[in-house]
């Protein structure tokens, strides 16, 4: 599934990396703990969270992940944002609780399982 | 030069999960016995019984650092240390514009602020367990605007601190030191001062770990000194 189309479904506010909305999204992850996500995310996944702080980009980057979904209307901080469009990462903005967000990708055929 | 032992994370029965039996003067007592020099009391989110375990520690050979330990709205703690009491109060006002919630005391625990005789005063009705609006850099900000010595708390634990939460220090954060209370060796630059403390919740967890520091005085921005290496300040080794 195409990170843009995932867009279009979820209403996603685009804040950074409108160039990187053509990668393939090949699963999800959810976590809060920044520590989790480096340890856990992978390649191509999704990330649904609430942290706002510039360090969500390093991991994005750092785990080769397909984009950022931030839930439940939190904005990034102003660094966060400068630090994804330096780095072409897909900062999205979600009004839907994570819950909703992650049951929505799940329907859709995303899976936080990798075979 | 003057080598101490500190223990510059210790809470009181101000703290929701704290012991009842961490009075201000039960701490001072047990800071004693252990053979500490300096111990810092850093409740969460506030400051109401330092200034009953300075009070308390008048008479002994013990100095009492104020401290305050701040949840920031990512959950990382920080432990703000202060030389002076207005910096402290100030630093306390900021964390309670920015904390909302109040506690329950069924759930959390009872919040006691307590006198030097470990009588209860009142009991605090915000909700300290919880995060503040504020973010790790505000924080760290804050605490320098106001004078005191901003110490990333227990960074070897696996919840609540600098490394769970973010993943790693920010770059130009600017913390004086960061805290280890479980002797994992933390994944921190080389250049950043490490202390050991007890993080206590109960008396007999004081002094069970502390650091000892050269330093001039038995004071805050001492300790600052000592964490930054100026002027033949330093941790004792």
């Amino acid at each position: 599934m195409k990170l843009n189309d995932i867009v279009q479904k979820l209403g996603l506010e685009v804040r950074a990396g409108a160039g990187a909305l053509a990668a393939e999204v090949r699963g999800g992850y959810a976590s809060d703990l920044l520590s989790d996500v480096i340890a856990h995310g992978r390649p191509g996944d999704l990330w649904v969270t609430l942290q706002t702080h510039p360090n969500t980009v390093a991991v994005a980057s750092m785990n080769a992940l397909a984009g950022i979904i931030l839930v439940n209307g939190r904005e990034p901080e102003a660094e966060t944002l400068q630090k994804a469009q330096a780095e072409n990462i897909a900062l999205l903005v979600s009004a839907l609780p994570a819950f909703e967000v992650v049951g929505r990708l799940y329907a859709w055929g995303l899976s936080g399982m990798r075979t | 030069m003057m080598e101490i032992r500190a223990d510059l994370h210790i809470h009181t029965c101000l703290s929701p999960c704290a012991d009842r039996e961490m009075s201000p003067p039960a701490v001072v007592r047990r800071g004693c016995e252990r053979g500490l020099h300096v111990i810092a009391v850093c409740d969460h989110n506030s400051a109401e019984n330092v200034e009953a375990a300075s009070r308390a520690a008048a008479s002994t050979g013990l100095a009492v650092i104020g401290g305050i330990e701040i949840s920031t709205r990512e959950e990382v703690h920080v432990l703000g240390l202060f030389g002076d009491d207005e910096g402290l109060r100030s630093a306390q006002e900021v964390v309670y514009e920015n904390l909302a919630g109040e506690n329950d005391p069924e759930t959390f625990g009872e919040q006691l602020v307590m006198n030097e005789r470990g009588e209860v005063v009142r009991h605090n009705g915000r909700l300290l367990i919880g995060a503040t609006g504020l973010s790790l850099e505000e924080t760290v900000r804050t605490i320098h605007r106001l004078g005191g010595v901003a110490i990333a708390a227990h960074v070897d634990r696996p919840s609540f601190s600098l490394l769970s939460q973010l993943g790693f220090i920010p770059a130009g954060l600017g913390l004086d030191g960061v805290e280890v209370c479980c002797d994992v060796p933390p994944a921190v630059p080389e250049d950043l001062a490490v202390v050991r403390s007890s993080d206590a919740h109960r008396p007999e967890e004081i002094g069970a770990r502390y650091t000892r520091f050269l330093v001039e005085r038995p004071t805050a921005s001492e300790i600052g000194m000592a964490l930054r290496r100026m002027e033949g300040r330093r941790i004792a080794t």
